[in-house]
């Protein structure tokens, strides 16, 4: 279904991821107090095995928020982190002290890992709504500290029924020469494309 | 760890050892790792099913049947008896079918994992094979192994301890 995107219609996914996670770079680097670096949102659609690795495989331990986007064109949103990563924006933005175990965290550190990933992955969206004039509203946001494939999978299901692959936006952030590293991954439903080209005034064969 | 192989099974994706070895699958959330074993002709399947019906499928004429239940669980007996296994010996485990986020379990669609398990057992009721474990539901992924020597299931994860089933 999706094998026949022409190249300016990935162009204005990439649009779409570029607005969302720059808004939520400069979310985080308010939190930070320090300058957020974004790499270039990648469109792709990739074979399910592909996109864990995206962030180190199926059984690398992520950090994740996840969010259904439900409105006018549904979608599934994560924002994913290493434990190493968490571990350090915790230290920078709310002072917390790093424990030693890295794959350990304290209800603490749960609660306040949960509301930064709520404000970016809230500021993705809000910004993406504005720009699309789409009615997009996340629900309330979930956090799972879990290996890569049983997280991701869950916002894949959609397209399950569909084929063997997902269409993604990826678009990854740093901060401090790679020591802060994350990843915002929006996979809007497969019949949520057409309600965003049309909304954006893109043609649709 | 041993030298002998491995065989890896991806996401809706399923596989058939002979032997000693092991099969193995890993990062499973609400998907369910099914393993079949006979442990007379030693021939041990394992698919890693994603959802639990091909009746909402919209493949078309390519329909990856490992990744429903309803057609991984035929096609890994069908092949199972190609390598020598007979369905009268067969003794079914699995693992899996969490439901990896609290709110989803609000919406009948989002309760994918309880769906899967439900869907399994039914079909491997269907066969008349029994179902000899499993470790099901939680809110936790899962990396299951299983040994092609003896039938044992290994199940990992991230703060809970190693089961063997």
């Amino acid at each position: 279904m999706f094998e026949h995107l022409a190249d300016f219609q990935m162009d204005v996914l990439k649009e779409v991821g570029n607005i969302g996670a720059g808004n939520a770079a400069t979310a985080l680097s308010k939190l930070l107090d320090k300058p957020v670096d974004m790499q270039v949102p990648k469109v792709n659609l990739l074979p399910f095995e592909a996109i864990t690795n995206i962030v180190g495989g199926s059984e690398q331990v992520v950090i994740a928020i996840f969010l259904r986007v439900v409105g006018d064109a549904p979608g599934n949103m994560f924002f994913v982190i290493q434990p190493a990563s968490a571990k350090k924006l915790l230290e920078r933005i709310a002072g917390l002290e790093i424990e030693e175990e890295e794959d350990r965290f304290s209800e603490m550190e749960y609660s306040a890992l949960h509301e930064i990933g709520n404000i970016l992955a809230g500021s993705y969206l809000s910004s993406l709504a504005d720009f699309t004039k789409l009615s997009l509203q996340p629900t309330v946001p979930s956090l799972a500290v879990d290996m890569a494939g049983a997280i991701l999978s869950f916002g894949l299901m959609e397209y399950g029924a569909m084929g063997d692959r997902a269409l993604l936006i990826d678009t990854k952030f740093l901060e401090g020469q790679d020591a802060v590293e994350g990843h915002f991954f929006l996979i809007p439903d497969p019949e949520s494309f057409g309600k965003m080209f049309a909304a954006l005034g893109v043609p649709v064969e | 760890m041993t030298s002998l192989s491995t065989v890896k099974v991806g996401m809706a994706d399923l596989g058939v050892l002979v032997g000693a070895g092991s099969l193995k699958t890993t990062g499973l959330g609400s998907c369910v790792g099914l393993t079949l074993h006979d442990p007379v002709a030693r021939v041990s399947g394992m698919a890693h099913i994603m959802l639990p019906t091909s009746s909402i499928a919209r493949e078309g004429s390519n329909l990856n049947k490992a990744k429903y239940a309803d057609t991984a669980i035929p096609e890994l007996i069908d092949r199972m008896q190609k390598s020598g296994a007979m369905t009268s010996r067969m003794v079914g485990k699995m693992a899996g079918g969490a439901q990896m986020f609290a709110f989803a379990a609000t919406s009948e669609s989002m309760r994918i994992g309880p769906r899967n398990v439900e869907s399994c057992k039914a079909i491997l009721a269907e066969y008349g094979i029994p179902l000899k474990g499993e470790d099901t539901g939680g809110n936790y992924g899962r990396t299951i192994e299983l040994l092609g020597d003896t039938g044992i299931l290994i199940i990992r994860s991230v703060n809970q301890h190693i089961k063997e089933l």
